[in-house]
């Protein structure tokens, strides 16, 4: 197997020095009641060529093998990747390289994630930004946590029902062994949070919001901000699409306390869900209560700028029970991806592909309300809206995406039973006014 | 690291098992890690304090010392309430490496019960647990 | 035998902003087709200060910091408990299939069959290569793993009726088994090894009792050996009503000789990142598969996948499920490429691997065991643990940061905490007799010149693009970011 270069006299050679006759009595220590008697039993193996043949089998089984249009958001985003990024993210000093513990001989992955660090804040506003997360949902689990064991006393944490289903619920399966309790806040007919609602909970260690929220919209941060400073919690927003924030006013700029959120929509394919890329990022004074690896400059020896982990004192090699967190690994490999493609954007590209973004929301909203769809909440929104739709949409849905190559929307019932008949759309900068022009003429049919 | 005999251990305060000192001045007792944790722990970078304020019972954890590699917990001699910490560490924690029976000091406190002292170690009683 | 350490053409970069000048801009923008529709200006602000480069200003920034790094494709990475082994590359184009990269998590099942196979697959193959009942591709990492199962174990005690306030921790664990335990709610309590370093089933009988949640277990342990007494132990554990974690971060010594699932432990995470030959990136994304028996299997996360005649379905409805602990099914992307590798190898193959990594670090045991202190010169699974008795005042770190000059990565250093100045070796199966014998040579090399020269490897690395570097101050005075 090519994998494996030991030869039979390398072998041989091998077990004589240690003093063995064949491989098997290498495992002499192990007691023979606890060895497997009937081995393993998987397919023949394959070999490249086979195996070639059998994944694109595979992969032919899902509708993304052959040309389609995304107009579905909902937590995971259809962007354009420039072809600079996946080139340069496989390049194998990048790819097949440890955790940077050695930092002498890491000084690349040091200083691109440092550089990452430093953009996130930027793109988040805030002060310093980890090394990144698993995803944006364990992110936010994590940030509520942050919150609950900050404060001295109360041990409930609001969430908004507009933060993602999946997000809220990972949530809870966090906070489950705890002793600290989740309180939902309801959202409004205009499809943001219910900050009346909120404005009425007491006792709370942290608030978490999420905008752009579930449904596209826009929340008021600076109103929020106001609500949490007077009940002594932490503010805490979430994200899912990190793009929006190249042009909407950042949560450090509201002053949010930690922003958490997932960063996939930098540079990092769909991939049926993961891996994605965790953000997390706190003001100064969080500092040492962010989890997570974080990278930081530093002098050599003979006073050359380098990188370091530092601060590891928090993490759980080092910590062990006492952590705040278990996580060792980050997404590395997504965090360099993302500094490529923030580098790649840059500060021009970045807004224009926002702006880009929310246009062709705007027009596909237009569009489908043209086609007989009814918008169903008012507020502004990035690149997501909700629509209220005719009762055969269901199955002209299935229709279009076997048939007509279009990926259209997606039902919000199953996450918010009382939305019968709503459905979460989404354009970005890769649909086109054709493509848009051509849905809306579907959907009537 | 340094040898036993190499500790720098003042005759005039008293030792805790985990290695704290204490020094009692006038109802005000002083409160700081010895010469042996912070040889121990190496390079201090961070030295978290309890809030001016907080009161704790003889033996509570009252704060952390960190080094790049290590992370003690340091626990309160006797209780008390802490009436003063010592900034200076904010922007210094190597202070508790340099002079640590000085301007390395972590805290003060009122003690609740000063004949707590009693029961601490001396220098001799601290030199004989560590080399036991 | 020359030594792959040599110096070569380095570049230096600076910071990435600083190359940055207004105007330009690397990404090709699409044609806007449809009209601006301006947000209300109290909604929007600036564009965030990204630097503003050309398309070579990037390709030249991260073509030159790749060539600081070093990966298992630049050398032999020996790093202990890491499983660092080949990544072969036919597993990137199978990840890479458009049908995978760009697949919509949400899309309808019957859209997505590529996808769900693929999972279910791979489930059963883990589940037959670790001998457990049934498995969650879910978790993003080892750790996470570790939490979803220590999850499930809570859970569990729930639903008996009885939570319990302890776990048994050994004293060689992985840090993250502590805090994943933490994490819900247990309190460690800790076990020292024997002096064989192995545990001993008296010290858990001393400690187990009925609030005692279980016990996590690494088997091999960090040390490199097979805890004979595991089967005694699980059965302690399992007698006063607990269950047996299973730590799996070591798996690439056992695959097709013993199964975790069989010999008592009652779930086990894997990584993939390690065993299965899944890349890691320089930090991740890894992913921590976990596999349970019976008793557990009602609290796996959802969604769970079924198969209906041909057909494959996420199912959710499960009432004693512990929750969601990814967003959507976990890091999906690297379990294409271990299902790949499980395909590429086969069962024979997978028994080799095992085999070979075995062989391989018992050898360098047998050769390096007179230029290092040997702590526990006992036969050893995939990774022994040396240390610097031998070398002191030179140390651990000083040979390591030396090995650097030879161009090695060194081994782990410091772990386990159970031997001072750990040195703990796992050469894997992917490395040759003749890389091995390299590696010993410049061990030999260096030893030498602890006792010679040690001023060379106390001032190490000197070929590295920094020296060492000043850990304290970037601790002290945090310097997060530009």
């Amino acid at each position: 197997m090519r994998y494996l270069p030991h030869t039979s006299e390398d072998i041989e050679s091998m077990l004589d020095i240690i003093g063995h006759k064949t491989l098997d009595n290498l495992f002499d220590t192990i007691p023979e009641n606890l060895r497997t008697k009937d081995g393993i039993t998987l397919p023949d193996s394959l070999s490249e060529w086979d195996l070639n043949a059998h994944m694109e089998m595979l992969a032919k089984k899902n509708y993304a093998a052959n040309p389609y249009t995304c107009f579905m958001g909902a937590g995971s985003y259809d962007h354009y990747i420039p072809a600079i990024v996946p080139y340069l993210i496989s390049r194998s000093e990048f790819m097949t390289a440890y955790t940077p513990y050695q930092p002498e001989i890491s000084q690349g992955t040091l200083q691109g994630i440092y550089e990452f660090q430093t953009m996130i804040t930027h793109l988040l506003g805030m002060d310093i930004a980890t090394a990144s997360h698993y995803d944006g949902g364990t992110a936010l689990a994590e940030a509520a946590l942050i919150s609950l064991r900050n404060h001295k006393t109360a041990s409930t944490v609001a969430v908004s029902r507009l933060t993602h289903p999946h997000h809220r619920h990972i949530i809870k399966t966090y906070l489950r062994p705890t002793r600290f309790k989740i309180i939902e806040i309801p959202y409004n007919t205009d499809g943001t949070t219910d900050l009346k609602a909120l404005g009425k909970m007491d006792d709370l260690a942290g608030i978490c919001i999420q905008s752009p929220n579930f449904f596209g919209h826009i929340e008021d941060l600076e109103r929020i901000r106001h609500i949490a400073t007077a009940k002594e919690a932490m503010m805490v927003t979430s994200f899912t699409e990190a793009l929006a924030y190249g042009l909407l006013k950042s949560p450090g700029s509201f002053g949010t306390d930690i922003a958490a959120g997932e960063g996939q929509s930098l540079g990092i394919s769909q991939s049926f869900g993961g891996p994605g890329l965790g953000l997390l990022a706190g003001t100064t004074k969080q500092m040492r209560n962010l989890p997570g690896r974080l990278v930081g400059k530093t002098t050599d020896t003979k006073g050359r700028r380098g990188y370091v982990l530092t601060l590891a004192t928090r993490e759980q090699h080092i910590r062990r029970e006492k952590a705040s967190s278990n996580i060792c690994s980050n997404n590395g490999l997504c965090a360099m991806t993302a500094g490529i493609y923030l580098a790649t954007l840059g500060k021009i590209g970045i807004r224009k592909i926002a702006q880009l973004n929310h246009d062709k929301a705007a027009y596909l909203k237009a569009a489908l309300t043209r086609s007989g769809f009814t918008p169903v909440f008012d507020s502004p929104f990035f690149n997501e809206f909700v629509m209220k739709v005719p009762e055969n949409f269901r199955k002209k849905r299935t229709d279009l995406l076997k048939n007509k190559h279009m990926l259209a929307g997606i039902a919000l019932e199953p996450f918010y039973p009382e939305l019968e008949n709503h459905y979460l759309f989404c354009a970005t900068e890769t649909v086109s006014k054709e493509h848009m022009d051509r849905l809306a003429m579907e959907v009537q049919k | 690291m340094k040898e036993l005999s190499e500790y720098n251990l003042p005759e005039d305060i008293k030792y805790t098992k985990d290695h704290e000192w204490a020094k009692s001045a006038n109802d005000v007792v002083t409160i700081g890690i010895n010469d042996y944790a912070q040889d121990q722990l190496g390079e201090i970078v961070f030295v978290e304090l309890p809030d001016v304020g907080t009161v704790f019972s003889k033996g509570d954890e009252f704060g952390t010392v960190e080094s790049v590699k290590a992370v003690s917990e340091i626990y309160i001699p006797i209780s008390g309430e802490v009436i003063q910490i010592n900034e200076a560490l904010d922007n210094a924690p190597e202070l508790v490496n340099q002079s640590c029976y000085d301007a390395g000091w972590l805290i003060k406190i009122t003690p609740s019960d000063s004949s707590q002292m009693d029961s601490l170690l001396n220098k001799a009683a601290y030199m004989d647990m560590l080399k036991g | 035998m020359e030594q792959p350490g040599i110096g070569g053409l380095k570049f230096n970069e600076p910071e990435i902003w600083e190359k940055s000048r207004k105007g330009r801009c690397a990404i090709s923008l699409p044609k806007p087709d449809v009209q601006e529709s301006l947000l209300d200006t109290a909604l929007t602000a600036d564009a965030p200060d990204l630097p503003q480069l050309s398309e070579l200003d990037v390709v030249r920034h991260y073509t030159r910091l790749s060539q600081w790094n070093y990966g298992v494709d630049s050398g032999l990475y020996p790093l202990g408990s890491c499983t660092m082994k080949y990544n072969p590359k036919t597993n990137e184009v199978q990840a890479g299939r458009k049908g995978f990269a760009q697949a919509h998590p949400l899309c309808d099942d019957q859209f997505s069959q590529g996808s769900l196979e693929l999972m279910y697959a791979l489930e059963a193959f883990l589940a037959q290569i670790t001998g457990f009942d049934a498995v969650t591709v879910q978790p993003a990492a080892g750790a996470h793993g570790e939490l979803t199962g220590m999850l499930m174990i809570h859970r569990y005690h729930e639903k008996n009726g009885k939570q319990r306030s302890k776990i048994i921790i050994p004293d060689t664990a992985h840090g993250t088994n502590p805090a994943s335990a933490s994490l819900c709610g247990y309190d460690s309590v800790k076990v020292s090894s024997g002096p064989n370093g192995i545990l001993e089933p008296c010290a858990i009988e001393a400690v187990m009792d009925e609030d005692t949640a279980g016990i996590m277990i690494t088997n091999p342990n960090t040390l490199g050996l097979f805890e004979t007494h595991v089967r005694e132990i699980c059965d302690i554990v399992h007698s006063k009503g607990g269950l047996v974690y299973g730590d799996g971060a070591n798996m690439n010594a056992i695959m097709g000789i013993v199964k975790p699932g069989k010999i008592g432990m009652d779930v086990l995470h894997l990584n993939l990142h390690k065993t299965f030959s899944t890349p890691h990136g320089g930090g991740g994304p890894g992913a921590g598969p976990v596999a349970v028996n019976k008793i557990l299997e009602p609290f796996l996360p959802v969604p769970r996948i079924i198969k209906e005649s041909d057909t494959y379905k996420f199912i959710s409805d499960l009432p004693d499920t512990i929750g969601r602990m990814h967003t959507f099914y976990g890091h999906f992307g690297v379990l294409v490429r271990a299902y790949s590798y499980i395909l590429s190898m086969g069962a024979h193959g997978l028994c080799d691997v095992s085999k070979l990594a075995v062989l391989n670090a018992n050898y360098i045991k047998e050769r390096l065991k007179k230029t290092l202190n040997l702590p526990y010169d006992l036969p050893c699974m995939h990774e022994c643990v040396f240390n610097d008795e031998k070398q002191l005042p030179v140390t651990t770190l000083d040979m390591a940061k030396r090995l650097l000059d030879y161009g090695y990565h060194p081994p782990t250093i410091y772990f386990p905490l159970v031997v001072k100045g750990a040195f703990m070796v796992e050469p894997t199966e992917t490395e040759s007799k003749d890389s091995l014998d390299q590696f010993i040579e410049a061990l030999e090399t260096i030893a030498k010149e602890a006792m010679d020269t040690p001023v060379l490897l106390k001032s190490a690395p000197h070929i590295a693009k920094v020296s060492r570097l000043d850990e304290v101050t970037a601790a002290r005075k945090p310097c997060l970011k530009g």
